[in-house]
């Protein structure tokens, strides 16, 4: 550290034109006020429907959420994007409406639809004022139940899912994520390949393909319905009913496990990008599922590695160092076993150094333990931030979501903040050093080669292995 | 849909605005002031930004990242953001935890300066850059937002510059730097508190009399610079970039009347008819119609000082070059302008702005920051209770005859970003759309 300002003498002057006032003491805490989760009403239709509904009756606004058991993993070998196309396509034509029919009726009662899909579900969101609730629900039904899948809007859709994985190519971050995926993967792992298919999938795929995907599990079985916001649990059953009441159909057929992790041990990628201002990084390897007993210590401990600002990661390759604007880790959970990864975007010329910070921080954690002023970080931020996390009717619908996508308990959230306060530091450690794994990981930089191959090499990782951007997006097993 | 609204002011000249909604115990603080990259000395591009880094570098009760720390500790969330003509800082905490983010938001307007080190400026420098590099440099069109503010400003005007800064400037900027722009723009008298949420009114008054009462005015008010500009371009303007992207975008600016005013809320709503969502005219002609553009919006700046910009950004589709994508949205505005606007298309803006609206009143942080917005542009927090008035004010005559003066060809300038040689997207890609398509 250099000199404070005020041995600067220039900086005095200006300090004398703004006098200080003595600080008042650092204030302590008042009295928490207590938080209770909306409470959530669950109930199933006769067809097989799953309801979940949770009052929030502060504004006169809903979000109602529409799960089906369709993501990227239910794609059937070959026709990989299939589910995200069927998704986006839900909304372009239903019922006896067109497209542009559909949108304009929804847009003008000042309600918007939207559809798409991640690995585990297809997810149409509803967001509406109360009054308008019953009429846009009937749409979203139809859309859900007889999606039209208009020839022209089949090719149009799939001309930009092409042109999606286009612009893939030239975005550094996305880039970085699919190339992880690549590489923790086993090569024949759905989770291995983009979730929206690639272009070789995406240009094989035809109207029948889904239509034939819509017809298997597009099914009430499949189905859930979310609701959060200014409706009754009554209310809110008798609309469901009246509109999907009658829908019938089995359960979807059983998806096939997407997460075969990588048997390559350790790698190190670099995606060519010549000419790049900045280094991607990615870290990491295949994580836990969801349902670990370790949740809550890996929460923890993520946080504490690179969860918060105030990270081992972000304290060290920001603030102690300048590499980056921000480095982070973080679990990402799935139904299946999903990547954990630790990123940054950094100075080219800093690549190496960047990554050597990273990999010490990956073994500290997983073999030393979190000091007590870390863990009380993590634990009393995951604690006191809870119900700031649902200050919205959309964030409530997308919480409750979640529990059903991943099969977590009904008790959930009432039971979260006394789990993450239960988490020690031994706790921490054992779960840490039980799924951190140095020996499969696997490093990935997005960033231009004549700076940042010899400094990979220099790692001593992995040999270094170069590839095309398009190697990712173009579906071909050379990559 | 009402918000309360109670309004202070201090002797020393802090605005503060309290809005009272106990119905969870979460409480929002928010600080706007009123200075941005428009009041950077010339040379000094990005300082603005770079200062608002050094806020969380410490103060005199507070270490260096403590800030974070601190607000995180108490469960709370909190950042700062840096816009052309102000910066705003702000926390959400659990209410009993309200008076640690006012004390820290006092520490740091009252005694920023002895925690200001070389050490600590010269790494967020550093940061600084990569954040540039990060969120501009190494993003596909990510110089966008610093070259159409360019394209639609003179050069003399504040906002012309970059917000982000240039890699010489940003490397010029020094401590003495930073002791003036706090004692010039980092006064009270140059800041609106909002507190929105749980929280009781006559201790939260207590607290931010106690905090900030102490903290002096500005010796001299500052200079502010002069924004005024003609009400449309002076003439077309037209900017090609060859870029390392696969697809052609086009962003299509035209200057209207300053967000705010009067006749801004017509191009508000014009905006939404022409681009919000998939039910709007260029969604509707370009992407679902003739295919051309794989996306299309139209959007306003904001901008209330000088003149607003209402702007267009499409981007094509595969085998559409720039000059054929760039042609369509200059059809679809000239039909606009031909056909007129009808009654139907304003009253689904009108649908989706108000559902908008109401759910933009849901987070406490979000009310905080459009009531902190509102008192720093126009005085009056209680606009926000009026504004979707003002809207259903408009009619579609209004917004045929705001296109008719405001987005004629003479008052379009352009931002072309095509594929640079060797980076277009591969014939291949496209398979041309095997059924007519409708408009």
């Amino acid at each position: 550290m250099t000199g404070t300002l005020e041995q600067q003498g220039d900086a005095v002057s200006a300090l004398a034109t703004r006098p200080m006032p003595p600080a008042p003491p650092r204030p302590a805490p008042g009295t928490p006020r207590p938080y209770h989760f909306p409470a959530v009403h669950r109930t199933m239709l006769a067809n097989g429907v799953r309801l979940i509904v949770a009052p929030v009756t502060r504004l006169p606004l809903v979000t109602v959420l529409a799960l089906v058991d369709a993501g990227a993993t239910a794609d059937p070998a070959g026709e990989e994007g299939v589910a995200q196309l069927t998704a986006s396509l839900l909304t372009e034509g239903a019922g006896d409406l067109s497209g542009a029919a559909l949108a304009d009726r929804l847009e003008s009662m000042g309600s918007a639809l939207d559809a798409g899909a991640d690995w585990d579900a297809s997810v149409t969101r509803l967001t509406t004022l109360r009054g308008r609730l019953d009429e846009a629900l009937a749409l979203m039904a139809t859309v859900l139940r007889a999606p039209r899948f208009p020839d022209d809007e089949f090719a149009r859709l799939r001309d930009e899912r092409l042109a999606t994985l286009l612009q893939l190519r030239s975005e550094p971050r996305a880039l970085a994520s699919e190339a992880l995926d690549r590489m923790v993967f086993d090569p024949r792992a759905r989770y291995a390949r983009p979730d929206g298919g690639s272009m070789r999938s995406v240009r094989a795929l035809d109207r029948d393909a889904v239509v034939r995907f819509h017809a298997a599990r597009y099914t009430p079985p499949a189905t859930t319905i979310v609701i959060a916001g200014d409706v009754t649990p009554d209310g809110a059953v008798a609309l469901v009913e009246r509109h999907l009441g009658d829908w019938a159909g089995a359960p979807p057929p059983a998806l096939v496990a997407p997460d075969t992790p990588s048997s390559a041990g350790r790698t190190v990628t670099l995606v060519a990008r010549p000419g790049a201002a900045q280094a991607e990084l990615r870290v990491g390897h295949a994580g836990p599922v969801r349902t670990t007993p370790d949740y809550f210590a890996l929460l923890l401990g993520n946080a504490v590695l690179g969860g918060l600002f105030g990270s081992r990661l972000n304290l060290n390759l920001r603030e102690r160092h300048g590499y980056t604007y921000g480095a982070h880790s973080g679990f990402d959970w799935r139904r299946f076993r999903a990547p954990f990864s630790m990123d940054a975007a950094v100075q080219s010329e800093v690549t190496a150094a960047a990554a050597r910070e990273m990999l010490a921080e990956f073994e500290a954690i997983r073999t030393g333990d979190v000091r007590d002023d870390e863990l009380s970080l993590a634990r009393d931020y995951l604690d006191g931030v809870f119900p700031i996390r649902f200050e919205t009717t959309r964030a409530i619908a997308g919480a409750l979501a979640t529990l059903a996508t991943l099969g977590l308990p009904d008790d959930y959230h009432d039971s979260y903040r006394a789990n993450v306060r239960a988490v020690t530091a031994a706790d921490v450690r054992a779960a840490m050093a039980a799924h951190l794994d140095p020996a499969r990981l696997a490093i990935v930089a997005v960033g231009d080669p004549a700076l940042v191959h010899e400094q990979l090499a220099s790692l001593g990782h992995a040999e270094v292995r170069t590839i095309d951007p398009a190697a990712l997006t173009d579906g071909d097993d050379a990559a | 849909m009402r918000i309360p609204i109670e309004q202070h002011t201090l002797d020393n000249g802090l605005r503060v605005i309290l809005s009272e909604d106990r119905t969870t115990p979460v409480v929002a603080v928010n600080l706007w002031y009123h200075v941005g990259s428009a009041n950077e000395r010339e040379g000094r591009t990005g300082f603005a930004h770079l200062f608002e880094h050094m806020l969380f570098q410490g103060s005199a009760n507070v270490g260096a990242n403590e800030h974070f720390e601190l607000v995180q500790r108490a469960g709370g969330t909190l950042n700062g953001s840096t816009w052309l003509d102000r910066t705003n800082y702000y926390e959400t905490v659990p209410s009993h935890q309200l008076a640690l983010a006012l004390w820290l938001e006092a520490d740091r307007m009252a005694r920023l300066l002895p925690a200001m080190t070389q050490a600590k400026l010269d790494l967020q420098r550093d940061v600084v850059k990569n954040e540039r590099r990060w969120s501009v440099d190494n993003q596909p069109y990510g110089t966008w937002w610093e070259r159409l503010p360019a394209l639609c400003h003179p050069p003399s005007h504040p906002y012309h510059h970059s917000l982000i800064g240039s890699m010489a400037h940003l490397e010029a900027a020094s401590l003495d730097d930073v002791a003036d722009f706090f004692a010039t723009w980092y006064t009270p008298d140059n800041a609106v508190l909002t507190i929105a949420g749980d929280f009781d009114r006559d201790e939260a008054l207590r607290l931010v009399h106690e905090y900030f009462g102490p903290i002096p005015r500005s010796a001299r008010p500052p200079a502010r610079p002069d924004f005024s500009l003609p009400a449309l371009f002076e003439s077309p303007a037209r900017e090609v970039v060859a870029d390392d992207v696969p697809l052609a975008r086009a962003f299509v600016a035209m200057r209207i009347p300053p967000c705010g005013s009067a006749p801004w809320y017509a191009a508000s709503l014009a905006a939404a008819v022409l681009g919000l969502r998939k039910g709007s005219r260029l969604f509707t002609a370009l992407v679902r119609g003739a295919r051309v553009a794989t996306d299309a919006n139209a959007w306003t700046f904001d901008l209330t000082k000088g003149a607003d910009l209402l702007v267009v950004d499409a981007t094509a589709a595969p085998g559409v070059d720039g000059d054929a994508l760039e042609a369509a949205v200059h059809a679809e505005l000239d039909r606009a302008i031909d056909e007129g606007i009808t009654d139907a298309e304003v009253q689904r803006a009108l649908a989706l702005l108000e559902t908008d609206f109401v759910a933009s009143l849901q987070s406490a942080g979000d009310r905080a920051d459009t009531l902190s917005r509102v008192a720093t542009y126009f005085g009056d927090p209680e606009l926000v209770n009026t504004q979707m008035d003002r809207y259903r004010a408009v009619t579609a005559a209004d917004v045929t005859a705001c296109l008719r003066r405001h987005a004629v060809r003479g008052n379009r300038r352009v931002l072309l970003y095509v594929p640079r040689a060797g980076d277009a997207a591969p014939d291949d890609a496209h398979e041309p759309a095997t059924a007519g398509a409708a408009a």
